[in-house]
């Protein structure tokens, strides 16, 4: 028995070390983010194998309280520029603020559309069930602009957390429409279909990402944001859907 | 009678484990905007959150009533092929993340579920993101808490007493009555009160089967998670009223005033 214990220690010893010789660099990155930043970290981590990047994703409002209130965080990437400007106030950002990518909103429908939505006023219907982000996180506050350009009253039967648990719940059918991304849509593997939201003018949604004080890996986060920014950053936020800020 | 003073170590390895509770708490309470905490407790998300929360905590402790005290009963007194692997399935939720029992049912009370689709066809009745769904979702973490109390007092009850009651002519659901749930009432209520404050403290399976919707699903806990990023005022004030009424449900348990009687 002793003997067991002591080989579970010492396992569990060297693997603490083991993983010390590859520099950690916690990245918080918006829920919309999941995809695109899993691809960046496998591309990211190929060319630096001495760094491990560990993604915190979540509703950038949900991020940004975790950073204010004292999280270890290296690198900041917010689905809108306010959560940034919030950590940027309370003096927390260790370099510039740069906006990296932009993207649409949309209405996302279970395959099929059972609900047969055609449009954003369809959001009004008492007879569907329809789902919204909370107004907390960056899609609710975005899809609430959507809708009052549009001049519709939603009639939403929930208000998720994050973008994801909202397009889980309708890629499950449970609900039968909300406002999601547009880069959202192929990440379900066609479980969700997409309705224009066709109200113009289109709300623009800015991904903003800083490096953030209390991270002592300084010239890491720089150099993550420099890739992110950069020629291979791009082309991945490309392919996933994210144009240009 | 001496009194020993315990171990030095044990003391001190019991104190990091006290301090590990308490700390929390005294990190909230300094955290709480006393001198606003009646202005912050009055507002309308608060008031909402706070009806809700009872409504639907009390309704999932009248589920487990219902359902619970019959099953606890199957449990304790009838020997049948399974009861083992029964009683495991039942108490499942005990130690289940909430958040897996929240998609288990929505996968089987949602609309496209197993028994959520017939449902809708033949009743029209749509559990997810509806009160029924948020009482269910407390129901299916809290009513464990009933059955394990009332079959763990079933089965310790002296069954003398019943079948004395039975020989002079009480029938099986007199002796019911009058006999076994009188000798069982301290742990029914302790139970009842434990399903009470874990229906109000549910918060995994609520946001993933019933959804949030302030007014409609979002208890105390949900009203806690989305106002931690947006009024962090409201969301202390009113971690701190869930604080008290869980204290005040575990102290008046360990208090067993009604055992003194």
């Amino acid at each position: 028995m002793r003997r067991v214990v002591l080989v579970l220690m010492v396992a569990l010893l060297t693997g603490a070390c083991g993983g010390g010789a590859r520099q950690e660099l916690l990245v918080s990155a918006a829920a919309s983010l999941t995809d695109a930043f899993t691809a960046v970290e496998a591309e990211y981590e190929a060319g630096h194998p001495d760094v491990d990047i560990v993604l915190n994703l979540g509703g950038s409002s949900a991020l940004r309280e975790q950073i204010l209130s004292g999280a270890p965080v290296a690198v900041f990437a917010s689905a809108n520029q306010e959560n940034i400007a919030e950590v940027v106030a309370a003096g927390l950002v260790a370099g510039p603020v740069v906006d990296f990518a932009s993207n649409q909103l949309t209405i996302a429908v279970p395959a099929g559309n059972p609900g047969d939505i055609i449009g954003i006023g369809d959001l009004a219907r008492d007879d569907l069930l329809i789902g919204l982000c909370a107004p907390v996180v960056p899609c609710g506050v975005y899809a609430d602009e959507a809708l009052a350009i549009a001049g519709v009253a939603a009639a939403p039967d929930t208000l998720e957390p994050d973008v994801r648990a909202l397009l889980t719940k309708i890629s499950a059918g449970e609900l039968d429409a909300g406002i999601v991304y547009a880069t959202d849509i192929a990440t379900a593997d066609g479980a969700v279909e997409s309705v224009d939201i066709a109200s113009e003018p289109a709300v623009a949604v800015t991904y903003s990402i800083a490096p953030i004080v209390g991270d002592e890996n300084q010239a890491d986060a720089a150099d993550f944001i420099d890739f992110v920014l950069g020629p291979d950053g791009r082309r991945i936020l490309g392919d996933l859907g994210f144009a240009a800020p | 009678m001496t009194r020993r003073r315990p171990p030095v170590l044990l003391g001190l390895l019991a104190a990091v484990g006290a301090v590990l509770f308490i700390a929390p708490l005294v990190g909230l309470l300094a955290r709480t905007p006393w001198s606003d905490l009646g202005g912050v407790l009055g507002r309308e998300i608060v008031a909402d959150a706070l009806g809700l929360s009872l409504l639907i905590s009390l309704g999932a402790t009248l589920l487990s009533l219902l359902f619970g005290l019959p099953l606890a009963w199957i449990l304790a007194r009838v020997e049948f092929r399974g009861r083992t692997l029964l009683r495991g399935l039942v108490l499942l939720p005990l130690v289940l993340p909430p958040v897996v029992g929240g998609a288990a049912l929505l996968f089987t009370f949602g609309r496209r579920g197993l028994v959520g689709q017939p449902l809708e066809e033949l009743t029209g009745l749509v559990l997810p993101f509806s009160v029924w769904g948020a009482i269910l979702a407390a129901a299916f973490v809290a009513m464990p808490f009933l059955v394990i109390t009332v079959e763990g007092a079933l089965r310790n009850l002296d069954q003398r007493f019943e079948g004395a009651a039975a020989a002079l002519g009480a029938n099986r659901w007199t002796v019911l009555r009058r006999v076994t749930l009188p000798m069982i009432a301290p742990s029914l209520v302790s139970g009842l009160l434990l399903t009470w404050a874990r229906a109000l403290g549910e918060f995994g399976a609520t946001i993933t089967f019933a959804g949030n919707l302030p007014g409609r699903t979002q208890t105390l806990p949900l009203a806690v998670f989305v106002a931690m990023e947006g009024d962090r005022d409201a969301a202390v004030a009113m971690s701190l009223l869930l604080v008290f009424v869980s204290l005040a449900v575990l102290i008046s348990l360990r208090r067993s005033w009604w055992r003194a009687r």
